[in-house]
């Protein structure tokens, strides 16, 4: 999949900020990232989404430097960086826990960067004042990072790693410490953020929400390998595997003998819960199943009323369950009621093959 | 935890008691310092600043005094080298043996005094003494820094896995060198752990005697080794009274400091 989408692209103008090239790494007996081939582009949001212990953040810390692979070859800007150290790479990370220095002010954290490259001291105090501003965070210069709520925290981290302009940002599950209102706050500032300086930026989360928010291109990871690679509508439309189907929204996955009884074909499908409308019984199935609606009674067994949608769980005869979702717009019909016969229709291309 | 009244009574009553121990006999030797009556006799028959004059004359206790400080500023300094950088090595690298080597190195304070210090007499003589260093400071600062470079290995290693590893990373990822990183963001956390374990060092060294007995030469002598000398001469016990209480107060203040410090989070004010 990774390479297809690095075929197409390299004959255009797109430049490749980070390469990975068979990059495996082991942990002892463990190992946590398994040969992948990776091509992030100049400018890019891509995510690296995955579920705990999938191998995301060694991939993270691979590209800044902090690991070294075990096999395979790190590209940046198309510089081989595999022997290189992490202060000599052009990237810069922004970690989970911020990682701000406790006894330096926001300030001194922020000119770290220039500090250390030898900057003038006039000069760092104004570029740290401008990226400052950039977070939205003016006025807090010479405060301790001690005194900062954690989304404060957060945008310092950001204002600190973007004071120096790096070709690569990397966020290692910078939102995670957030609470849901502030995080959605901040999806909407990263990638505005990322938009207005034009830097590539590498995220890790194991968050579908986010990643499928923010990014122009997700990676799907599991077990060390990487399931797909696409853009966000591509990787929620078409999942290449069952595994991602699962893991990237919430799906209705069908096998085997299911399969043949509820989509009538044999194979692995996947139906979104958004994707069946529930239609009253009695009523006599709609003209639509000519052009390849399919058509099912059920009984529900369950009704969770989730905010703007209605989760439904709907038992089948052959004791097949299926999850609907339903948007809170129109009255329901008249037998969607716990135990009540209902009945549910698709287009049957939404019931889409995956490979199992 | 609730705890019933007569419980909390019982238990105070008990931690006075056990306090009360410890410290009412200090209290007593401060101020016998200022006791008039030579004997000691109780209650004091009055307050005089006679004994200390006399042992702020007296040459002998002058002599330890500086002695002692010698051998603890010696012993100190030592001890924050090879304590730092064994502390450095123990929780920040993975290498074979790494926790014999830990074990290796607390394992002194827990050994008996006389064993080391037998110990390292003997060692003294059959290395030092046929290539002409004789038994002196440099002995004592010797046996002294074995036992305060495992405090100040504690207080670094305390301080060190308080540190996020993550500190030092996003020091090299914004592009610093392994110095820079050590100069900007790892001295300066460690800083007050330095200054607290260098502080209980010191106190250590400053009031040790059994070891010190063993490496010292005869013409070596530490505050606490001419107070065990003259404790026998009756005409020179108040002037030991005083050099105890001074004793006592350069223990304290320091212990005191290194608490407060230690209790810092990392980075501390200082």
């Amino acid at each position: 999949m990774a390479e297809t989408e690095t075929r197409t692209r390299t004959g255009t103008t797109t430049r490749t900020a980070v390469r990975l090239e068979a990059v495996t790494k082991d942990f002892g007996a463990v190992r946590a990232v398994d040969a992948v081939d990776l091509t992030v582009h100049e400018g890019e949001f891509f995510t690296l989404l995955g579920p705990s212990g999938s191998g995301k953040t060694t991939l993270l810390r691979l590209v800044a430097g902090f690991e070294q692979p075990t096999a395979g070859r790190i590209e940046l800007a198309g510089q081989d960086v595999t022997a290189t150290p992490p202060n000599r790479r052009d990237v810069h990370t922004v970690f989970q826990d911020y990682a701000l220095f406790p006894h330096m002010s926001v300030e001194q954290n922020v000119a770290y960067a220039l500090t250390v490259r030898g900057v003038r001291k006039a000069e760092r105090l104004a570029r740290a004042r401008e990226a400052l501003t950039t977070v939205r965070l003016d006025g807090f210069a010479s405060r301790g990072p001690a005194e900062l709520s954690g989304g404060q925290r957060q945008r310092v981290a950001l204002a600190r790693a973007l004071v120096d302009r790096p070709a690569v940002l990397l966020l290692d599950e910078p939102l995670g410490a957030l609470d849901l209102a502030l995080r959605q706050e901040m999806q909407t500032e990263l990638k505005e953020l990322q938009r207005t300086t034009g830097i590539t930026f590498l995220l890790v989360t194991h968050d579908q929400d986010e990643a499928l928010t923010m990014s122009d291109r997700i990676a799907v990871v599991r077990d060390g390998r990487i399931e797909q690679t696409g853009p966000p509508v591509e990787v929620y439309e078409r999942p290449a595997t069952a595994f991602v189907a699962g893991f990237v929204g919430t799906t209705n996955l069908l096998r085997g003998e299911a399969a043949v009884r509820v989509v009538g074909r044999p194979g692995t499908y996947s139906i979104r819960p958004e994707r069946i409308l529930l239609t009253d019984p009695a009523e006599p199935p709609a003209a639509a199943s000519a052009d390849g609606r399919r058509t099912v009674t059920g009984r529900i067994t369950d009704i969770v009323h989730a905010g703007a949608h209605t989760r439904f769980t709907i038992a089948l005869p052959h004791g097949d369950r299926l999850t609907v979702h339903r948007q809170n717009l129109t009255g329901l019909p008249q037998s969607a009621r716990p135990d009540g016969e209902i009945g549910l229709s698709w287009d049957e291309r939404d019931a889409f093959p995956v490979p199992s | 935890m609730r705890v019933s009244r007569t419980a909390r009574v019982i238990l105070g009553c008990v931690t006075a008691a056990g306090l009360a121990i410890v410290y009412v006999p200090l209290l007593l030797v401060l101020l016998n310092s200022f006791n008039a009556d030579r004997s000691f006799g109780w209650p004091p028959s009055g307050l005089t600043g006679r004994w200390w004059r006399a042992a702020l004359h007296s040459d002998g206790a002058r002599e330890a005094l500086l002695t002692s400080l010698k051998a603890g500023l010696a012993a100190t300094a030592i001890a924050l080298v090879l304590g730092t950088l064994a502390a450095y090595a123990v929780h920040r690298h993975r290498f074979f043996g790494r926790r014999t080597v830990s074990f290796l190195l607390v394992l002194p304070i827990a050994l008996p005094g006389i064993v080391s210090g037998i110990a390292l007499n003997a060692a003294f003589r059959t290395v030092l003494d046929p290539i002409g260093v004789g038994f002196g400071l440099f002995t004592v600062v010797v046996g002294h820094a074995t036992f305060c470079v495992v405090i100040v290995f504690n207080n670094i290693g305390a301080r060190l896995r308080r540190i996020a590893p993550s500190l030092a990373e996003a020091s090299a990822d914004l592009g610093a060198r392994s110095w820079q990183t050590f100069r900007y963001v790892t001295f300066p956390a460690m800083r007050s752990a330095l200054f607290a374990g260098g502080l209980l060092a010191f106190a250590l060294s400053f009031d040790e005697i059994v070891v010190t007995t063993f490496t010292a030469g005869p013409g070596t002598r530490t505050l606490p080794i001419w107070i065990y000398e003259n404790l026998a001469r009756p005409h020179q016990a108040p002037v030991v009274n005083v050099v105890a209480a001074l004793l006592i107060v350069v223990s304290v203040v320091p212990v005191y400091i290194a608490q407060r410090l230690s209790s810092d989070p990392a980075g501390g004010r200082l």
